[in-house]
């Protein structure tokens, strides 16, 4: 007896090891990335960043036309994938008991979710911009919403799944009509958890370049036209890191420190959103 | 057997079977209802009370797969009829369930919430309808002065009556309890039975109850299922006391089950 309980002694020490090796490997990496990351972003953080357009190399600048056009993208692209996103995941968890339709739909959108950016990008570019002539703002944001859909519509049905079947029940006990039921309890019963797949997704999107550079591409001057190519912090940070100046270069660690802060606040709001929604239920 | 036939009948069931897919879950039940009187469903796990109850409100509608024969009828109505609104039908006949599903808004507007489907209220005439509901189950004096909060935050007892109120709210003709107090303590036990009591003056009620004291306490009639059979019905003392079929008598004083 003694034996088996020395073994699985043994044993559980041999696992616990191999795990926090293998965990201590991963931090490293990560650490190592972000101390540097701090480290040369926070030398080239200054108030210039957002007060002044991307520059020639050798003159002063920011990045305040890249950053408003990575927002307005960004903002306009979750407007658009939201609303789309929460439709189609509501359609995968409420009625899509039955059918073929929402096996496949599901299995395409895991698909979509794990695409690689720049297939989107190319897509994009092929149907919008090739059609229309030029790069522009409306391409950028086309992109980053085809990118924005597969992580709502995944958030959503799972958040919807969670709502447990008694209340849908229990509704439809007093004579609501589905969408009633859906609208009014199953919705609201998840809000929090729906809100939190919204943020992921902008979180994902907010650091995208690939799907920018055949779509938006990127402007040296300030620009709201969303019909003339739009600055953009990833390919601006693409662009100055792979130059030889080194005020550009600079400037390119600031706008990856921008991201980096930005989409970790993201990912630190989304879950304290979520945790509270599970104290609350 | 005389005695139960003076009271008129609420709902009458003829020749009731339920399918859960091949699974036969009801064999062949014919059944008379009381109007404005209590009736219990006992009967093991799985005896299919709880099927049975579903089938008054069409519960099992929501369910692919699931489908039921046969006749249920209420003021001359079959409600089984494909021509039978779903909904409307739900509005006449309130359920409550075995564990407490408050909605995730405030208490008011819980009670409301099935108020709002099919009638149309000033906000004076909403207010009175909840205070008359939650007055009616029991729960008045304890939530008056936070309407507005969270139906969530309440206990467990009171999410319990809060779904009650939500269910008389809207003036059903008859409510279905599905082990209601299955979930609670002894004490939030007693004042819904308590409160049942009371009900019946204005609703008929039927209620499936794994607790047998429970349904010798608050039922005047009393069904024992068994194996998706009615076995035996009659009025509650005749069948807590005798018993006509040696089941009956067996499953209540515990020899089985």
């Amino acid at each position: 007896m003694l034996s088996i309980y020395r073994r699985r002694q043994f044993v559980n020490y041999l696992n616990l090891t191999g795990s926090m090796l293998t965990m201590a490997f991963g931090l490293f990496w990560l650490i190592w990335i972000l101390s540097t990351l701090f480290v040369k972003g926070f030398d080239s953080l200054d108030l210039d960043l957002f007060r002044k357009m991307t520059p020639p190399p050798g003159s002063d600048g920011g990045l305040l036309n890249a950053i408003f056009g990575s927002a307005l993208m960004s903002v306009l692209a979750t407007l658009i994938g939201t609303p789309v996103g929460i439709l189609a995941g509501t359609y995968l968890a409420e009625f899509g008991h039955r059918g073929w339709l929402a096996p496949t739909t599901r299995f395409i959108n895991d698909i979509l979710l794990s695409a690689p950016s720049i297939v989107i990008g190319l897509f994009i570019y092929e149907m919008y911009v090739t059609k229309v002539g030029h790069f522009s703002g409306w391409g950028g944001t086309f992109a980053l919403a085809l990118l924005v859909i597969p992580v709502v519509v995944r958030t959503t049905e799972d958040m919807l799944r969670l709502v447990p079947n008694s209340l849908r029940e229990a509704a439809a006990a007093l004579g609501a009509p589905q969408w009633k039921v859906i609208m009014q309890i199953t919705w609201r019963a998840s809000k929090a958890g729906m809100m939190t797949g919204v943020l992921l997704a902008v979180a994902r999107i907010s650091g995208e370049t690939a799907p920018l550079l055949f779509t938006a591409l990127n402007n040296q001057f300030w620009s709201s036209d969303m019909n003339a190519p739009m600055a953009n912090l990833p390919v601006v940070i693409f662009q100055f890191a792979m130059s030889p100046f080194e005020d550009w270069q600079n400037l390119a660690w600031a706008g990856a420190l921008l991201i980096t802060i930005g989409v970790l606040g993201l990912n630190i709001i989304a879950r304290s959103m979520f945790k509270q929604s599970q104290i609350s239920q | 057997m005389n005695q139960t036939n003076s009271v008129p009948n609420k709902i009458q069931v003829k020749n009731l079977n339920f399918y859960y897919g091949n699974f036969h879950g009801l064999k062949n039940i014919n059944l008379d209802l009381k109007e404005k009187k209590v009736t219990a469903f006992i009967g093991p796990s799985g005896c299919g009370k709880s099927t049975l109850l579903r089938t008054f409100n069409r519960m099992y509608d929501l369910y692919p797969g699931q489908r039921a024969e046969g006749e249920i009828v209420m003021a001359g109505k079959n409600i089984l009829d494909r021509s039978q609104d779903v909904n409307m039908l739900r509005a006449k006949i309130g359920m409550v369930f075995q564990k407490p599903t408050p909605f995730p808004m405030s208490i008011h507007d819980n009670v409301a919430f099935g108020v709002k489907l099919y009638e149309r209220l000033s906000r004076g005439e909403m207010a009175d309808r909840v205070e008359w509901a939650l007055r009616k189950a029991a729960l008045w004096d304890e939530v008056k002065d936070k309407l507005n909060q969270s139906g969530t935050s309440l206990s467990g007892g009171q999410q319990q009556r809060l779904c009650i109120a939500r269910g008389i709210a809207v003036k059903p003709e008859v409510l279905l309890l599905d082990e209601p107090t299955s979930a609670l303590d002894p004490i939030s036990t007693a004042r819904i039975e308590e409160l049942i009591f009371e009900l019946k003056e204005d609703f008929t009620i039927l209620i499936v109850t794994h607790n047998m004291q429970q349904a010798a306490r608050v039922s005047d009639y009393t069904a024992y299922m068994y194996l998706g059979e009615l076995i035996e019905f009659g009025d509650t003392d005749t069948i807590f006391t005798t018993p006509k079929q040696k089941a009956t008598e067996d499953y209540i004083t515990g020899k089985f089950g």
